[in-house]
């Protein structure tokens, strides 16, 4: 691609993604409504579809609040840096042999930074926001996000090995014969986990739960910058279902459809996977997450890369 | 273009170092400090190292920074935090450490003129990296780990002594 295309794709690229979010919020609604046996919201336009505008026009004219007692530059800073981190994660996915914004080397560890920067997002908020129930979820998504971080980098190098590259293209290439959901259903399960749990999705979503925090760390955030939150949790779930297509479901590659065509439905069928985990498990306790990441999910991928190491050395040998 | 995109990211990286050691609130200087460490990353990056920037991003700025910020918000030192801060950064303060750095600083440009830096411009994949570390280098790997592991066990010590001594009393 020229660098106009790039950039043309770019500006295409940022409104899909922040559109979809939006439709996300909806879609996700009505899923959940279908699963529990009730309607969701089904009032507005065909099948409630507009229900995203009118939650667009009221986020929009609510009054922009700053409390008194908070830190005000960090306060207003902290909804954006989500954001911009999951946007920029979005630059390095393939979305097909030719359509991508940049190939980078190391685009796998690329994405690994963006996600490990979105954390500051709800630090902050909790940090700055000066509210017992704020900072109390800011600290548990703190020590959530950096155990979860931990396993969703190492579960990722089974696929690198095999690969013998950091290149998200050249691991799609790599597929053509066989994805690697087959011989890294290890690696696939672990990161499946650890995408949640970074993303703090329910029922991972521990640093907001209603029950105990009221709402966590945005607490104090209202009309815009509450729906920057919710945009980055969603843009959040969109790039991690990317990730896994791209990485484990073998990306664009596939049959008769075009390359586009098959990514779309990939990601579409991930994203149902993950709200039908939020509709059927519950929340596990606090220590009982943490106990999993370490106890569980850990030892889980060093097994998963030790196995991936001997099943690589014996094959060359061969 | 590249040398304008370096010194751009240089100065970045300097003034945000600045304003982290003069910041009075240690949240807003912590954050500084994490612009300072991406403008390092874009830095290494210009430098045709895209290794180490992605290991300045996903380590330094996303997992040890996370951890100070943490330890930040369990203190909750708050507005008594900031008036002590105040006070510790007065003029007096800044004379011998600044003698000190002005010194360092003046070698360092000497250094420097008597043999200019100079990189390779060639940009180093990761693979290099990979052979490099485990292959001239790897008994440094190997103490890196043992100094780890030897961390690993002290805070295992630390954490376990603890939870004893609290049974104990029960």
């Amino acid at each position: 691609m020229s660098e106009l295309d790039t950039i043309g794709f770019g500006l295409i690229l940022i409104a899909a993604a922040v559109g979809g979010a939006a439709i996300l919020t909806w879609f996700e609604r009505r899923l959940l409504g279908v699963w529990q046996d009730r309607y969701g919201p089904n009032r507005l336009g065909p099948f409630g579809a507009l229900q995203v505008m009118a939650d667009m026009i009221k986020l929009l004219t609510k009054h922009d609040w700053v409390p008194p007692f908070a830190d005000r530059a960090v306060f207003v800073f902290a909804p954006t840096a989500i954001v911009v981190a999951m946007l920029l994660g979005f630059a390095v996915v393939p979305f097909g042999p030719e359509l991508y914004i940049l190939d980078l080397n190391i685009g796998l560890l690329f994405f690994l930074g963006m996600t490990s920067l979105a954390v500051y997002s709800v630090l902050l908020a909790g940090l700055a926001s000066n509210n017992k129930y704020a900072l109390l979820g800011g600290l548990r998504s703190a020590a959530q996000m950096v155990s979860y971080e931990v396993f969703m980098g190492l579960s990722l190098m089974g696929v690198v090995m095999l690969t013998g590259s950091f290149s998200l293209r050249a691991i799609v290439e790599a597929q053509r014969d066989l994805w690697y959901c087959i011989p890294q259903f290890l690696g696939l399960f672990t990161f499946l986990i650890a995408g949640i749990a970074e993303s703090h999705r329910l029922p991972f979503d521990l640093p907001e739960a209603e029950h105990e925090l009221t709402a966590g760390f945005h607490t104090e955030y209202g009309g815009m910058k509450f729906a920057m939150f919710m945009l980055g949790e969603y843009l959040g779930l969109l790039l991690i279902s990317c990730m896994i297509t791209t990485l484990f479901f073998g990306g664009w590659l596939g049959p008769w459809l075009p390359p586009i065509v098959w990514f779309s439905i990939k990601v579409f069928a991930l994203i149902c996977f993950f709200i039908l985990l939020r509709a059927a498990i519950p929340r596990p306790r606090y220590d009982q997450l943490m106990a999993l990441g370490w106890k569980v999910m850990l030892p889980l991928t060093l097994l998963n890369l030790l196995l991936t190491g001997v099943i690589a050395l014996l094959l060359e040998g061969a | 273009m590249m040398a304008t995109l370096f010194y751009l990211a240089a100065f970045i990286a300097l003034l945000a170092t600045g304003l982290a050691l003069t910041r009075t609130n240690a949240a807003h200087a912590l954050i500084y400090l994490i612009v300072s460490l991406l403008a390092v990353a874009v830095l290494f990056f210009l430098m045709g190292a895209p290794f180490a920037a992605a290991l300045e991003i996903v380590i330094y700025a996303g997992a040890i920074m996370v951890l100070f910020v943490f330890v930040i918000m369990m203190l909750n030192v708050g507005q008594e935090g900031i008036e002590r801060e105040r006070e510790w950064l007065s003029a007096r303060n800044w004379v011998v450490p600044g003698v000190l750095a002005a010194i360092l600083l003046l070698e360092l440009l000497l250094a420097l003129r008597a043999a200019p830096a100079t990189t390779s411009g060639v940009a180093v994949t990761p693979k290099e990296v990979g052979l490099a570390l485990f292959g001239p280098y790897v008994l440094a790997v190997e103490i890196a780990s043992m100094l780890l592991l030897a961390g690993l066990v002290g805070a295992y010590h630390l954490g376990r002594r603890f939870i004893v001594r609290r049974e104990r009393r029960r």
